[in-house]
Formats: C-alpha cells, sequence, structure tokens
C-alpha cells in the first residue's frame, strides 16, 4: 500500500514527463493562460521559427493595458497600443482562443479562466503573470511563471521544474459575519510573513475554508504569492463541481460524468504528511487592513500603527520606520478613523460578483464621500452586476462604474493614484508606488473598501452593516 | 543564453528586506522594447519624484560603479512575475545576485538570463553588507563550478545549486533545445492523457 498523499503530490506525479536523477522534474502543463504582456514571448518563439505545441490549450485575453472609461484599443501609449494589437495578430495566427475587446468575456485573465471553466481540478496551469495562483482554488496546481518559460510552455507544453515543498493551512472555527476570504488571506500572510511560504506550494484546509464559495476560495488563493507561495490551492469539493458545471469550457455529457469521477480523487488524502502546517482560529479572525508597504504589515481594522520600537530586531525596525514614513503614518494612531482619499473596488483578488455585491450592499443608500471606483473583474460579471442593479446602487452612491481590467492595481494603463493620496484597495500589493509614484495603498476586503468609501476614513464595515 | 562560470567584480548591498520586483522595475516600464527599458532600474527607489538621486541609496554611490553583483536581503526580488526585474539588472551590469531566501519566480527566471542567483545563511549575508558597507568598491568572487562564493572580507562559503540549473548555466545551454530532445517522451504522456482526460 503506497503512503497517502497530498492533492499537490498526486498532480504532479500525474504530470511528470520525465524525471532526471539530479532531481529535476519536466512537467507537463495542462492549461496556459496568456495576457497582453505576453506577447514578447510570442515573438522570441516565432523567432525560433516556430509555433505553439498546443494552441488548443492556450487562451488570452488583454487585461494589463486596457482602458477602464472606454473599450477601443487605439489607445494614446504607442507601445500600450502595439501589446493590445499585438495579442489580436498573435492569437489569430497562432489559433489561440481569445476573449477580445469587444467579447462580454473579456476581463482579467484571473476572473476569466475560471469563469469560463478553463481552469479546472487536478490539472496544471501556468500564466505569466505572478497572480496565477488564483486557479488554485479549484483544485488546480497553478503558478505564475516568467517570459522566457512562457515561450519554453508555448515550445513544448512542458516546464522544468524541482518539486516545491507543500504546506498545509489550516483555518478551522466560524468566521464572524462579514468576515471574507480576503481577510483570512490577510490574516495568514500576517501571521506566517510575506516570505512565510517561499518555496512552498500551499494547501488551504479546514472548516473556515470549506465554507467559502468559489469566489471567496478565488481571492484566498490569489494572494497565496503575497506570502511567498508557489501556488496555493483547495480540494475540490461539491463547491467547486456546481461553480464548473455548464461552465463553456467545462466538461459535458459523458465527459462530464469521466472528469467527476476524476476530480473526485483529487483532494488530498487522509494521513497525509506536508512539510509544514499552520493554523489558524476563524474566530480570531477581523476585518484586516495593511499599514505598510509589504502584504505581510497587516492588522485588525481596531488594531493601532505599530511602533517600530517594538520591532523584534534592528533590520525589521529600519524597515518598518521606512514604511510609516513612506505611508506617512504614526505609531499608536488607531486604523479605524485614518482618513482615505481614493477607493478602487476591481483586480484579480476582488472584482467577481460576490466582491460586488459585498461592496454594494455597504454603498446602498449611501453616498461616497471620496472618489471609488469599481472594475467590474470581466464583461460578464458586469454584465451580471448590471441585472441585479448594482451598477445602479453604486452609480446612486457616487461610485464609478467602468470598464473590466485590471486597472489600478497595477496602474500600466494609466490607472493610478497621485503622489501623496492614500487609497483603500481591494488589490493585493500595498508595494512603494505600486499604484503610482509616492501613492499609498491599504489593502482591504470590498466591503471594507466601499466603507471606507462612504465614510472617508477606514472603519470596521460591521459597524455600518450591523 | 550567456553562460555564467565565474565572476569577480564589485558587489553592492541594499539592505531592504522583500525588495519586491515592483522597485526593481516600475511597472509604467513594461510595456516598453527592451533597449528603452533599462533606465527603469530601481527607477523609483534610487531617484525622488523629481529625478534627483535620493540620499544613502547604495545604488546612487559611484563608490559601487561597475557592480554586477548585488547583495540583498530576505526574500529578494519577491512579487510580480516580471522577468523584466532581471533582464533591466542584467542591462545595468549585474550577473549574480546574493540572499538568504528569493521570490520563487524570480529565482526562475535569473536562469533563464544567464545569472545566478545564490542562497547564503542569513547572518553571514548580513555581515557580507556590512563589509561592503565598510568598503564600498570592494569585490566578491563567484566560481559556480566549485559552487565558492569568497567575500570581501577573503573567506569562501559554498552554497547549493541545481546540477540541472548549474549545468545549463556553465555551458550557456538553450532549454527550449534541450527540451525538444525529449519529444518521444512528451509525445508518450499527450497519448495517455488524451486517453485518460479526454476532456481537456
Amino acid at each position: 500500500m503506497t503512503a497517502p498523499r497530498t492533492m499537490f503530490e498526486k498532480i504532479w506525479q500525474r504530470h511528470v514527463v520525465v524525471d532526471r536523477p539530479d532531481g529535476y522534474t519536466l512537467l507537463y502543463i495542462d492549461r496556459h493562460l496568456m495576457h497582453d504582456g505576453s506577447s514578447p514571448a510570442y515573438a522570441r518563439l516565432k523567432a525560433r521559427g516556430m509555433g505553439l505545441r498546443r494552441a488548443d490549450r492556450a487562451a488570452a485575453t488583454p487585461d494589463h493595458y486596457v482602458k477602464t472609461d472606454h473599450r477601443s484599443k487605439d489607445v494614446p501609449d504607442a507601445d500600450h497600443r502595439r501589446l493590445l494589437n499585438d495579442i489580436t495578430k498573435n492569437c489569430n495566427e497562432a489559433g489561440v482562443t481569445l476573449f477580445d475587446l469587444g467579447d462580454v468575456r473579456q476581463g482579467i485573465i484571473h476572473v476569466v479562466g475560471p469563469e469560463q471553466g478553463l481552469s479546472q481540478p487536478g490539472t496544471t496551469l501556468v500564466c505569466g503573470d505572478s497572480h496565477t495562483s488564483t486557479h488554485g482554488a479549484l483544485g488546480a496546481l497553478a503558478f505564475g511563471i516568467g517570459s522566457s518559460e512562457v515561450t519554453h510552455v508555448m515550445a513544448t507544453q512542458c516546464l522544468w521544474q524541482r518539486k516545491p515543498k507543500s504546506m498545509r493551512i489550516t483555518v478551522d472555527g466560524t468566521l464572524h459575519p462579514h468576515i471574507t476570504g480576503k481577510d483570512i488571506i490577510l490574516a495568514i500572510i500576517g501571521k506566517i510573513g510575506a516570505a512565510g511560504a517561499v518555496g512552498h506550494v500551499m494547501e488551504y484546509a479546514g472548516s473556515a475554508i470549506r465554507g467559502l464559495s468559489m469566489e471567496g476560495r478565488l481571492t484566498l488563493c490569489n494572494m497565496s504569492i503575497e506570502a511567498g507561495g508557489r501556488a496555493g490551492m483547495v480540494a475540490p469539493d461539491d463547491t467547486t463541481f456546481q461553480y464548473l458545471n455548464g461552465k463553456p469550457f467545462a466538461p459535458k455529457g459523458a465527459n462530464w460524468d469521466k472528469a467527476m469521477a476524476f476530480w473526485k480523487t483529487v483532494p488530498t488524502e487522509d494521513g497525509a504528511t506536508f512539510d509544514t502546517e499552520v493554523t489558524l482560529n476563524a474566530a480570531e479572525i477581523a476585518p484586516m487592513v495593511t499599514w505598510g508597504t509589504s502584504p505581510e504589515d497587516v492588522l485588525s481594522i481596531n488594531g493601532r500603527v505599530p511602533d517600530p520600537a517594538s520591532a523584534p530586531n534592528p533590520g525589521k525596525q529600519e524597515n518598518m520606520k521606512r514604511a510609516l514614513e513612506y505611508m506617512d503614518l504614526k505609531p499608536g494612531t488607531p486604523m479605524d478613523g485614518i482618513a482615505v482619499d481614493k477607493v478602487f473596488i476591481g483586480s484579480c483578488t476582488n472584482s467577481r460578483i460576490e466582491d460586488l455585491r459585498a461592496a454594494a450592499a455597504v454603498a446602498k443608500g449611501r453616498k461616497a464621500k471620496i472618489p471609488a471606483w469599481v472594475v467590474a473583474g470581466s464583461g460578464l460579471v458586469k454584465q451580471q452586476a448590471e441585472a441585479e442593479g448594482l451598477d445602479k446602487i453604486f452609480r446612486e452612491a457616487g461610485f464609478d462604474w467602468r470598464e473590466p481590467g485590471c486597472s489600478m492595481c497595477i496602474g500600466v494603463n494609466g490607472d493610478t493614484g497621485v503622489a501623496g493620496q492614500r487609497i483603500a484597495s481591494t488589490s493585493n500589493r500595498n508595494f512603494v508606488g505600486r499604484q503610482g509614484v509616492g501613492v499609498r495603498t491599504h489593502l482591504v476586503s470590498p466591503a471594507m473598501a466601499a466603507a471606507a468609501a462612504v465614510t472617508g476614513h477606514f472603519t470596521d464595515v460591521r459597524k455600518l452593516l450591523g | 543564453m550567456d553562460a555564467f562560470t565565474t565572476l569577480k567584480a564589485v558587489a553592492v548591498p541594499i539592505d531592504q528586506a522583500n525588495v519586491d520586483t515592483d522597485q526593481i522595475i516600475p511597472a509604467r516600464f513594461l510595456g516598453r522594447t527592451r533597449d528603452r527599458q533599462v533606465e527603469g532600474f530601481f527607477h523609483d527607489f534610487r531617484l525622488d519624484p523629481n529625478g534627483r538621486p535620493r540620499e544613502g541609496v547604495t545604488l546612487n554611490n559611484p563608490a559601487y560603479k561597475g557592480a554586477k553583483i548585488i547583495v540583498g536581503n530576505t526574500n529578494f526580488a519577491c512579487g510580480s512575475s516580471r522577468e523584466n526585474a532581471v533582464t533591466t539588472m542584467v542591462d545595468n551590469g549585474f550577473r549574480s545576485f546574493i540572499a538568504p531566501s528569493f521570490g520563487d519566480i524570480f529565482f526562475n527566471n535569473c536562469f533563464q538570463n544567464g545569472c545566478l542567483p545564490i542562497r547564503l545563511p542569513a547572518d553571514r549575508v548580513a555581515r557580507i553588507r556590512v563589509i561592503l558597507h565598510e568598503l564600498p568598491g570592494a569585490e566578491i568572487a563567484i566560481d559556480l563550478a566549485k559552487q565558492t562564493v569568497t567575500g570581501p572580507d577573503g573567506k569562501t562559503d559554498s552554497f547549493e545549486v541545481d546540477p540541472f540549473r548549474k549545468e545549463m548555466l556553465l555551458k550557456g545551454a538553450d532549454e527550449v533545445k534541450i527540451t525538444l530532445g525529449y519529444e518521444a517522451d512528451i509525445k508518450r504522456f499527450e497519448d495517455r492523457q488524451k486517453q485518460e482526460m479526454p476532456w481537456l
């Protein structure tokens, strides 16, 4: 009898093409997702006189460089215009499925993949973007790669990898109302640090994770990279299967039954061991907000800005001082009450229908006191939100309802803040300058972002929703 | 890809932990062609919003001119997968990075560009950074075949590197070409998967 195996171990073993004696593995990649930053990788492939080995396993959508106030590719920046035109040209030439601008299915690649049923349990999935960890929410081994590796996958449908270690994060207990996947992952990063999972594939387990919707799990896995994780995963279960059922690229008919039989074998077996185990108590998680310039600089909305004097070592103290200076925050200041200049609700972390519903529940009947943007993750999310009247709620509350794209998460399309602005953002990175030179980013959940919009400062959203 | 064998060069210390790839090259430079990304190198980390060099930033200190090695801190080059973080450092002369730990994607991207990322124990890396601050312009010597790093204090440490990556770097090998040599294995895998997972 073989030893019980983790989900990661099983998916890995199933995709080994070659195991070299030196510990390196040629791993088969089932699905390759592309975006408008992928064209240099394709250019290198063409320079070799090659095409995609498996165009049928690739799909693409422009997201990074698209404007969110209109749908034209005729953008002012010549480089961006070239990238937006290249993706169309390349996909047509290579025969890759493309959800282009103007197609309602266009959106952020990490929203589109699951939404189209392209991301599936038990598969390997890569994309030239670090937030590819998102797709692990469906029980896939999904990770981000660089541009050279993108070319390698296009050419061979494989990647050379050393097997990462495994880590299980167990979150048991009952979450308080209005605590979301975003608060859970921020609490995890706060506990293990931004390098806590370096070299590991993370599996999220426990009753609080099982209770999350697919949207919540996608948010959770999305930020695995912010803990340093190579990938993040949640075991597929009925939530996963119901989510996939009927999705355009999900299996149909007899294939659905075959796939289901396989998918049920994917989860970690009882007794399997992980290299590292971490546990959190769900009941202890409050709405979270970051105070510094790394996602590990995070605390409860009921906390106070930490004092560098309390740092465990001089290096950490120096980092904290630098972060507080950039963020213009004084130690001891209560987080609840810090004034905010702008709100961004969107990104591959938090732009799905459930996120927009949570934000709309707070915005409803209230007025934004500061500029607030809502950028749906895809045309289909936007359409669904409009069918539910969420756009109307946001507009009446003074929020800006925009077209799908990465937008102010990375700001390469021109959607940035202004130096000195403090932004409550549902995105994934509060790095220095991430949302524009000198811009101060605080990461929060969609409901917390909406609460900041209608009060003009950070506050515990539970006070507004009761 | 350029081969990497030995390197003896000036090393520049960067003390901060969790230096993310957004610091190495801000996103606004990414849409450019590679030749126009060169100036993006640690742009906002080095320069203030008016384009003036920030004080106390080692990368602005002319004493480190010609450096080809960066000695960083924990989780160096974490965050975004942008390979431009490696290529912009290569285009600014850098070929090796020494830190206690690295962002996983950056670590892989280095090998794709003839660069060697080296993990050493945190206390040793901290010691090397201190010496480099005290003696700006001091050199570090790296020998990949022997897997050794000799610090500015003359102390030699050995480091781990995957045999596969080591071989590729020493030869400056073309990874795609090597993988294509496994065509029969890939084809066999695909044939089997077609039977086992016909829905994909």
